[in-house]
């Protein structure tokens, strides 16, 4: 059994908000929640499936569903880090698939830039019970020296340049300048982010996303209520989703759990990474991106850097337009968990309703990939691709 | 949490507490398996390739070679976080101490630097061999 052509993306709203100082995270979802059904053209009351993940407060759904009073027959919480959303839609696909509920709600939302969290990388909330906490918590490791040694060895492998890494950056800006909302909205150049300082080797300051407060929110459904709405139909073609670790010592920093998510996603949807118009991919740091297209089969592995160099991910000039919003990297990257604001610009792509001057022309079909947790120790790969029909 | 807090989390998990008594006492300590032979890292009580339970600890070397590494320049005081590929298998999380940040590069061979902490744990850090 497969979720293609099963359920459609109804709804998609990307909170506005970028420091919600006087909003509380409950609010925020609330308020993305409505925001997605008002997109799609449904109420409250229609909603009999809700999905949420580590952002949401409270025990599982438990306490979201009771804030927005909503009583539903199926609930989903896998948490995977920020890779979380793009699942979540598969998940809800494969309930609607099973008849298990009819109208899916899947929200994200948060305030770390309130919180006091300002650096362009997110914090570790380690369990002192989780059994790897002491083997890496005692070195020093934080989200952003975990990425570095990523690209470092990346580097040492493919001869992957910081130059090449900066293009992906100039890219975001290219699109970010569009983007009203959009955190950081002036164009850089590949000199400029080589000339920010260096915070991890070889990563630098323009390397890494921003913090915002914000969230999305989805709407899934099936495909007889899709039609009957008036919003153009996206359609779930394939999903794909991988944990990769550390394989009890034997460490391979050069791949991403999206290695296999992708292939699965591909197989389903039958289609080819050559098929795919628009891709949103995940922008923790730049060299996620770049490891993440060659995992996904855009380019052969240790050629990722060539790939992006030279503009090949701005949208009207290369030949696959990325994060069009501004990704993570520019615009927003609500919670630390950037997989829900993937899917929405996915969406915008394929309903032609992303800005002007970034809409891919004719862009039927639409990737989304997700790396939720640390590329170079446990993470959660999810990849989703849509059709415009 | 408190470094306290932390020590106390090392010194009584039941399952990996040999091992850092062991570095206080100035003994590195691997994991190894008695069924299929493999060390693995970070040490478990069941073999993460076989699913033993037949696994032991084993003196390590003290050497091995620098996989991947970087100089975190945002912390107040800079230092090298890096993964060590150790002689006998498991690549693992450290520290490179007592090294010239600039010249530290992977494939570089490296040996154990025992580190001790105010409160009394010794933690497992590498330095240039
Ligand atoms: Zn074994």
């Amino acid at each position: 059994m497969s979720i293609k052509g099963k359920a459609y993306i109804a709804g998609a709203f990307e909170h506005p908000t970028r420091k919600a100082p006087d909003k509380s995270v409950a609010q925020l979802h609330a308020e993305v929640a409505l925001g997605a059904l008002a997109d799609a053209g449904l109420s409250k009351d229609d909603v009999d499936g809700y999905f949420c993940a580590g952002d949401a407060p409270g025990t599982g759904p438990l306490s979201m569903l009771e804030y927005m009073n909503l009583k539903v027959r199926h609930v989903d919480s896998t948490n995977i880090g920020g890779s979380s959303y793009i699942a979540h839609v598969a998940h809800a696909a494969q309930a609607i698939a099973l008849g298990k509920c009819n109208v899916a709600l899947i929200t994200l939302a948060g305030r770390p830039r309130s919180d006091g969290s300002s650096t362009g990388a997110a914090p570790r909330r380690d369990n002192p019970e989780q059994p790897d906490f002491l083997w890496e918590s005692l070195f020093g490791m934080e989200t952003l020296n975990a990425y570095a040694m990523c690209a470092m060895r990346h580097m040492y492998e493919f001869g992957t340049t910081s130059e090449q890494l900066a293009w992906i950056k100039v890219a975001a800006s290219h699109h970010a300048q569009h983007n009203p909302n959009a955190m950081l909205r002036n164009l850089v150049t590949v000199d400029e982010v080589l000339a920010s300082p260096v915070i991890a080797d070889p990563l630098h300051r323009l390397d890494s996303c921003v913090v915002s407060d914000g969230g999305g929110a989805l709407i899934v459904t099936k495909p007889e209520i899709a039609r009957s709405l008036k919003r153009p139909l996206v359609k779930v073609m394939g999903a794909g989703e991988a944990v990769k670790h550390q394989s009890g010592g034997q460490v391979d920093l050069t791949y991403s759990a999206a290695v296999r998510s992708g292939a699965i996603a591909f197989e389903e949807a039958g289609v080819r990474p050559a098929d795919i118009k628009y891709v949103s991919l995940y922008d923790s740091f730049t060299i996620t991106v770049l490891v993440q297209l060659e995992d996904l089969g855009f380019c052969r592995k240790g050629e990722g850097g060539r790939f992006v160099a030279d503009g090949n991910l701005i949208s009207g000039q290369g030949r696959l337009p990325f994060n069009t919003d501004g990704g993570g990297l520019c615009n927003n990257h609500p919670v630390h968990r950037g997989g829900m604001t993937k899917v929405i610009e996915a969406v915008r792509q394929l309903r032609g309703e992303a800005h002007p001057a970034v809409q891919v022309p004719n862009c039927d079909v639409a990737l989304a990939h997700g790396t939720g947790g640390l590329i170079s120790m446990r993470h959660g790969g999810a990849t989703l691709i849509m059709e415009r029909e | 949490m408190s470094t306290d807090a932390v020590t106390a989390l090392a010194l009584h998990n039941p399952e990996t507490n040999a091992f850092w008594a062991g570095l206080i006492e100035g003994r590195f300590l691997v994991r190894r398996c008695e069924d299929c032979g493999e060390a693995h890292w970070y040490p478990r009580a069941i073999c993460p390739f076989c699913s033993s339970s037949r696994t032991g600890w084993q003196e390590a070397s003290g050497r091995g070679v620098i996989y991947s590494y970087s100089i975190m320049r945002r912390a107040k005081v800079p230092y090298a976080i890096a993964f060590v590929s150790l002689a006998e298998g498991p690549t693992m999380m450290t520290n490179i101490v007592d090294c010239d940040f600039e010249a530290l590069a992977i494939g570089q061979p490296v040996k154990l630097a025992i580190r001790r902490r105010e409160d009394g744990l010794a933690l497992p850090m590498f330095t240039p061999a």
